[in-house]
């Protein structure tokens, strides 16, 4: 009966995302979708001289959990380092979302975290979500 | 006689069950994976109990009972599907390695450079992947009959489409996502015309209506055990005798060879010659289980219900707010509809519907170039079987508009 997964703070970020859009000359971007549900992330980031996270956004669609979790994640890796978002895990990604997830769900909330690492990690982007914009 | 599905429900044990605690299931994900009558399981049950031994080669008693289960279920097979013998029933892993036997044996037979291949845009996975797998070995052409934005195929394109080149013509009799039944005999009949094979995707139509091979006149058709109150881990594939006659084999091992040399082997005969390995004997005991099932209920009845509970459930979810349906509009469709909810992911729908112990699929429900051609990444999607109550579409109702409430769309 309770679908304690959707608490407002996790509706509210779905109406309203954080960080949505994108950064102009990032210093890495990546893109990659959930085929299963179609779910689809970007995240462009651009870092400071001590590289550290000065702009970061996100962009694509897919579920509340997917959506509230990009805002989330975006919203708590500004002014990290590089390092310090590499070191960031999926628990604590998880812990900032903060409700209940089925194995299924687990993986939209991770979408971002996947995302992410893979930029930082400097995988190159072959995502093409960007020019449809 | 009267349908009664009351009566039928009492048949499948876990409907009976509560997913969450005062939570009763309502399963609308038949098209994925139908639910067990207690027949199909305890004939399952029984045979591991009281008659299993490996098949075709024990002399002794219990092989001897388990061969003659295994094979009679072939027979019952082949008459629920009409097919004119035994020996054209190939039992396989599922429809998906229906295709595949096809695509590896015939396809690489018979398909060369230049060859093409016809789907159509409304294919599931399992009809579309083991031919381009087979095209790019062969550097063959696959093209694909266009569908409208209301799910009907193109039937005035045929001609431009089905060509001397063209080797074989699949597609599903009836579509997994837009619920289009096509109009299978004018399909086969195009196909014949150029010269082409035609084999159907029955995965959606053999569990929900009378099948007749032989009348439909396809060369090859495949279909699941598990969408059909079987169990899983079988299917079958149908083929003309001189089709399977000329193929090679599938697979190589034991049971499929009728001598065996260290220079090589000589096949066996149909069907055994594309059964390697010890064979799905329970599955295909759970299968004749389940096709005598289905016969006592009698597909017509099937068919009738399931045209009434979908025909209910299309005029229920027009009047939730925001929901698109997808595929044709009436009643004229398989038992199932997909559909979209303007501000609602399908996979939130699938998520507060599971809260109230409703079970529907989210996603793109194995047919992703079909969800682009709509323009869409994921639907969600109710589907219905032998045992759906109108009550059970109304709580599936109910459940959207709370699910928009939960996402404030009110």
């Amino acid at each position: 009966m309770d679908a304690n997964i959707y608490r407002e703070q996790i509706i509210d970020l779905y109406e309203h995302p954080l960080n949505f859009g994108h950064v102009e000359n990032p210093d890495f971007s990546y893109e990659e979708d959930n085929p299963l549900c179609g779910d689809v992330i970007r995240i462009e980031v651009l870092l400071g001289e001590d590289q550290r996270v000065t702009e970061v956004a996100w962009s694509g669609e897919g579920c509340a959990i997917s959506q509230a979790a990009a805002s989330l994640l975006t919203e708590q890796i500004k002014g990290k380092t590089l390092d310090e978002v590499k070191a960031f895990t999926s628990d604590q990604l998880l812990e900032l979302v903060g409700v209940p997830l089925s194995m299924a769900r687990v993986k939209c909330a991770l979408l971002s975290l996947k995302v992410l690492k893979a930029g930082a990690y400097g995988i190159p982007d072959a995502g093409t979500m960007r020019q449809h914009d | 006689m009267l349908y009664d599905v009351e009566q039928v429900r009492v048949d499948f044990p876990i409907l009976g069950t509560e997913v969450y605690p005062g939570i009763p299931l309502v399963y609308l994900d038949s098209a994925a994976s139908s639910q067990k009558p207690t027949v199909v399981i305890e004939a399952m049950d029984k045979y591991y109990r009281t008659s299993h031994a490996n098949v075709h080669r024990g002399v002794h008693r219990l092989s001897e009972l388990a061969t003659t289960a295994y094979e009679g279920a072939r027979a019952t097979v082949a008459r629920f599907i009409g097919a004119a013998e035994p020996e054209q029933i190939i039992f396989v892993g599922n429809a998906t390695e229906g295709f595949n036997l096809v695509a590896q044996s015939w396809g690489r037979t018979n398909i060369g450079p230049g060859d093409e291949i016809l789907l159509t845009e409304m294919e599931h996975h399992a009809n579309i992947v083991p031919w381009q797998m087979l095209a790019q070995e062969k550097g063959a052409t696959i093209r694909y009959l266009p569908v409208t934005d209301d799910g009907y195929l193109v039937l005035d394109k045929l001609d431009e489409f089905l060509s001397e080149r063209t080797r074989l013509f699949s597609f599903a009799a009836v579509s997994n996502v837009l619920g289009t039944i096509n109009p299978v005999w004018e399909l086969v009949d195009a196909a014949h015309r150029v010269g082409a094979l035609a084999m159907i995707d029955a995965a959606q139509s053999v569990p929900h209506m009378a099948v007749d091979v032989q009348a439909l006149d396809c060369d090859f058709l495949a279909f699941s055990s598990h969408k059909m109150c079987g169990p899983t881990g079988i299917g079958v594939l149908y083929g003309k005798r001189e089709l399977l006659q000329a193929m090679p084999p599938f697979l190589g091992g034991g049971d499929m060879i009728r001598r065996v040399t260290f220079d090589g082997f000589l096949p066996n005969d149909l069907p055994w010659k594309f059964e390697a390995g010890t064979p799905r004997i329970a599955e295909a005991i759970g299968l004749g289980a389940a096709v005598d099932y289905l016969s006592s209920l009698d597909m017509d009845a099937v068919h009738a219900h399931e045209q009434a509970v979908t025909g209910y459930a299309l005029e229920s979810l027009s009047e939730v707010p925001g929901l698109t349906l997808l595929g044709p509009p009436g009643d004229h469709r398989g038992g199932l509809a997909a559909f979209t909810i303007e501000g609602l992911h399908p996979h939130d729908i699938a998520e507060v519907l599971d809260k109230d112990g409703i079970a529907i699929r989210a996603g793109h429900h194995c047919a992703m170039p079909l969800h682009h051609r709509l323009g869409l990444n994921a639907s969600a999607r109710a589907s219905f079987y032998v045992y759906t109550t109108f009550e059970e579409v109304d709580k599936l109702t109910r459940a959207l508009h709370r699910a928009r409430s939960v996402f404030r769309l009110n």
